[in-house]
């Protein structure tokens, strides 16, 4: 789950990283009112949407005045947003955090996520902040400096004070640096986070360390222990079907094509997909109806792979175990009582009671295109579409 | 494979009287499976399914001499019941659970590095099917009836995926000696590389089959233990072609975030490394085929 980057500035600070003054507005009056209510001179107009890359799609203003940060709100509120990140659908701002500005002396990088090779805590620092983490392995690898940290221990001063010697952080701001990498790692520990990047993480000409940008990310799996955290979640900033998906216990990713699938088990999705590319079709969606594949979740996804108007076919192969081929016949029979149909549908079914599942499907006279393998159902599934 | 189960393998059911617990235990025990009791904490001393309760593993493994357990227990709960399994002496455990947090995986695995190699239970799963030997014991939630017995080793991360997998082999009329689901999670008890290692000192397994997915460095690194450390022909195939990067693709792992991680790269890192690729996922069983006939 990701949330926004004031949600994250406020995690961090409670962690005792300091974040520049700035509060989240709702409108241009509220804008202007905070901008006041900051003080200084000069703000910094960001609109809130979970994606990276913000400033080069115009969504970071920096304003000399409280009437320009009431403006620049007014442009910004409602618009969406379309960053390299988002896909070209963007993402609606409905949230503006209005910020002092800060006179910048160095940018750095400051991120933290799992190491799936050591299983452990990875700090990965650079003094190239600005550009992603990506950029910086590409153009500037040699700045990468990475700690891995044992989590049974937790972290230590020393290595957050090598890293900000590493970094170059002068004498005395060594141990306001190290506090500040300790805290990221804390708050990543304490809260079930995946990821913790802060970047630019800047020193400013009054020798201030601040976190100018955050991005954090959390478990899904431990939200069940994390109430303040799983409150911060914004669905505006999701995908509708993929909301509508998770809501219903179904695994759903949205994607270009236009063959929709239906399928139980993760991995049996990605080759079903895999299997419609090489057919010469393109997937609508990634879908994981479960190992179970249930009669409700089988109405459920139908329901959601109807609501894409980019499905041309539909194309639902599932391998069922324990529950028998039989029962997610009934199942599928079931959905399309409830659910009109109005694409081709090809039905691969395989493993427990196959035949009496088939036997099924073609008693119902329901309107379906039978497959048998994983081959035959692509090939049937992109030859529906080009009929 | 008799270093994770046989025919003799003692199994106890953790969440033994749950739905889920129930149910599937019924199920290994029609397959073959030497279940010998189960627990639950506050019920033991009842009997369920004809058989013991009990409150700890503690008092499972010393009234039963259980060698095995399997979890069905709420995700919230699983790393502490899978702590608990390792502690009492349990060897093989498998954790069918999906939706365990990754915080409490990296927990269970630092709590057992407090035991030696050789006294260290040997973790599956978290978010699995677990692991089958075909007709000598199951322990775990597949159809067992789709398993031929013979001598290919089957280890996979998706559940579904190798049960297609076992379906085209028997298809074949090719056996599998023992499959073992590893789970979809990013950080899971065993990884490819422990159960290839098993597998290439099992002698009743003669190839293996690796069907790994896009995400996490494991199918690389199992690949890099087999072109040093194996002498038994490996084939692969890999699930994801077409997942976006930095999307999670059901399976918690299954998110490409770093080089190497796509379906694309491992497909060819794995072939540096002398493994045999199925080309496509309806394919699996021919390769094995082809490899087996070079042999």
């Amino acid at each position: 789950m990701d949330i926004h980057e004031y949600q994250a500035k406020k995690i961090l600070s409670d962690f005792g990283v300091t974040i520049p003054r700035g509060g989240i507005v709702y409108s241009p009056e509220n804008a202007e009112n905070k901008a006041r209510e900051i003080g200084g001179s000069r703000w910094v107009v960001k609109a809130q949407i979970h994606s990276g890359a913000r400033g080069k799609a115009g969504g970071i203003i920096v304003c000399d005045s409280p009437l320009e940060v009431a403006q620049a709100t007014d442009k910004l509120l409602g618009k969406k947003l379309v960053t390299n990140q988002t896909g070209p659908e963007g993402k609606i701002v409905n949230r503006i955090y209005i910020e002092e500005a800060t006179d910048i002396e160095r940018e750095l990088y400051l991120g933290l996520v799992f190491d799936r090779s050591s299983e452990s805590i990875m700090v990965v620092a650079s003094t190239e902040g600005g550009m992603s983490v990506e950029e910086i392995s590409k153009e500037k690898p040699e700045t990468i400096i990475r700690s891995k940290i044992e989590v049974a221990v937790g972290m230590q001063s020393f290595q957050a004070r090598e890293l900000a010697f590493g970094l170059g952080i002068e004498p005395d701001l060594i141990r306001r640096a190290s506090e500040t990498i300790v805290g990221c790692y804390k708050a990543f520990s304490e809260l079930d986070a995946t990821m913790v990047e802060v970047n630019p993480l800047v020193i400013s000409k009054q020798k201030q360390i601040l976190a100018l940008d955050c991005k954090m990310s959390f478990d899904n799996n431990a939200m069940f222990r994390r109430n303040q955290v799983s409150e911060l979640r914004d669905k505006t900033q999701e995908d509708s079907k993929e909301v509508f998906a998770s809501d219903r216990g179904l695994n759903y990713v949205s994607l270009d094509g236009n063959i929709g699938n239906i399928i139980n088990g993760a991995g049996l999705a990605m080759a079903s997909m895999d299997m419609i590319k090489l057919a010469g079709g393109s997937p609508a969606n990634f879908l994981d109806v479960g190992g179970g594949a249930t009669p409700e979740k089988i109405v459920k996804a139908f329901k959601l792979v109807t609501m894409d108007e980019k499905v041309k076919v539909i194309l639902v192969n599932i391998f069922a175990g324990i529950n028998r081929c039989d029962w997610v016949a009934e199942g599928i029979v079931e959905a399309l009582k409830k659910i009109e149909v109005n694409v081709p549908l090809v039905i691969r079914l395989a493993g427990t009671n196959v035949e009496k599942g088939n036997q099924i499907l073609k008693e119902s006279k329901i309107n379906y295109i039978e497959a048998n393998t994983l081959e035959d159902a692509a090939n049937k599934a992109v030859a529906a579409l080009n009929k | 494979m008799t270093v994770l189960i046989d025919k003799k393998s003692k199994i106890i059911i953790q969440g033994f009287t749950g739905k889920m617990g129930t149910f599937h235990a019924d199920e290994m025990i029609k397959y073959g499976s030497n279940v010998v009791g189960g627990v639950t904490p506050g019920k033991g001393g009842s009997k369920h399914l004809n058989l013991p309760v009990f409150n700890t593993v503690k008092d499972a493994v010393s009234e039963t001499g259980a060698d095995a357990s399997i979890l069905f227990v709420p995700p919230a709960f699983a790393a502490d019941s899978a702590m608990e399994a390792a502690d009492a002496g349990i060897k093989t455990c498998v954790a069918i659970v999906d939706g365990i947090p990754s915080h409490d995986m990296i927990r269970i695995k630092r709590y057992m590095r407090r035991y030696t190699k050789s006294s260290k239970m040997t973790l599956v799963g978290p978010n699995c099917a677990g692991i089958i030997s075909p007709g000598k014991s199951m322990l775990g939630i597949m159809p067992g009836h789709i398993y031929k017995e013979g001598r290919i080793g089957i280890i996979s991360r998706s559940g579904t995926l190798g049960y297609e997998a076992a379906q085209q082999l028997k298809n074949l009329n090719i056996g599998v000696s023992t499959s073992v689901g590893i789970g979809g999670d990013p950080i899971n008890g065993s990884s490819f590389r422990d159960i290839i290692e098993k597998f290439e000192t099992d002698n009743e397994t003669d190839a293996i089959l690796m069907i790994g997915e896009i995400g996490g460095p494991q199918e690389v690194a199992a690949g890099e233990f087999a072109k040093e450390n194996m002498k038994k022909p490996v084939i692969a195939y890999i699930a994801g072609l077409t997942a976006p990067k930095g999307r999670v693709m059901g399976h918690a792992g299954a998110i490409v975030s770093a080089y190497g991680e796509s379906a694309i790269e491992k497909v060819e890192i794995l072939k540096e490394c002398g493994i045999t690729i199925s080309k496509n996922p309806s394919v699996m069983g021919d390769t094995v085929k082809a490899v087996l006939e070079k042999m």
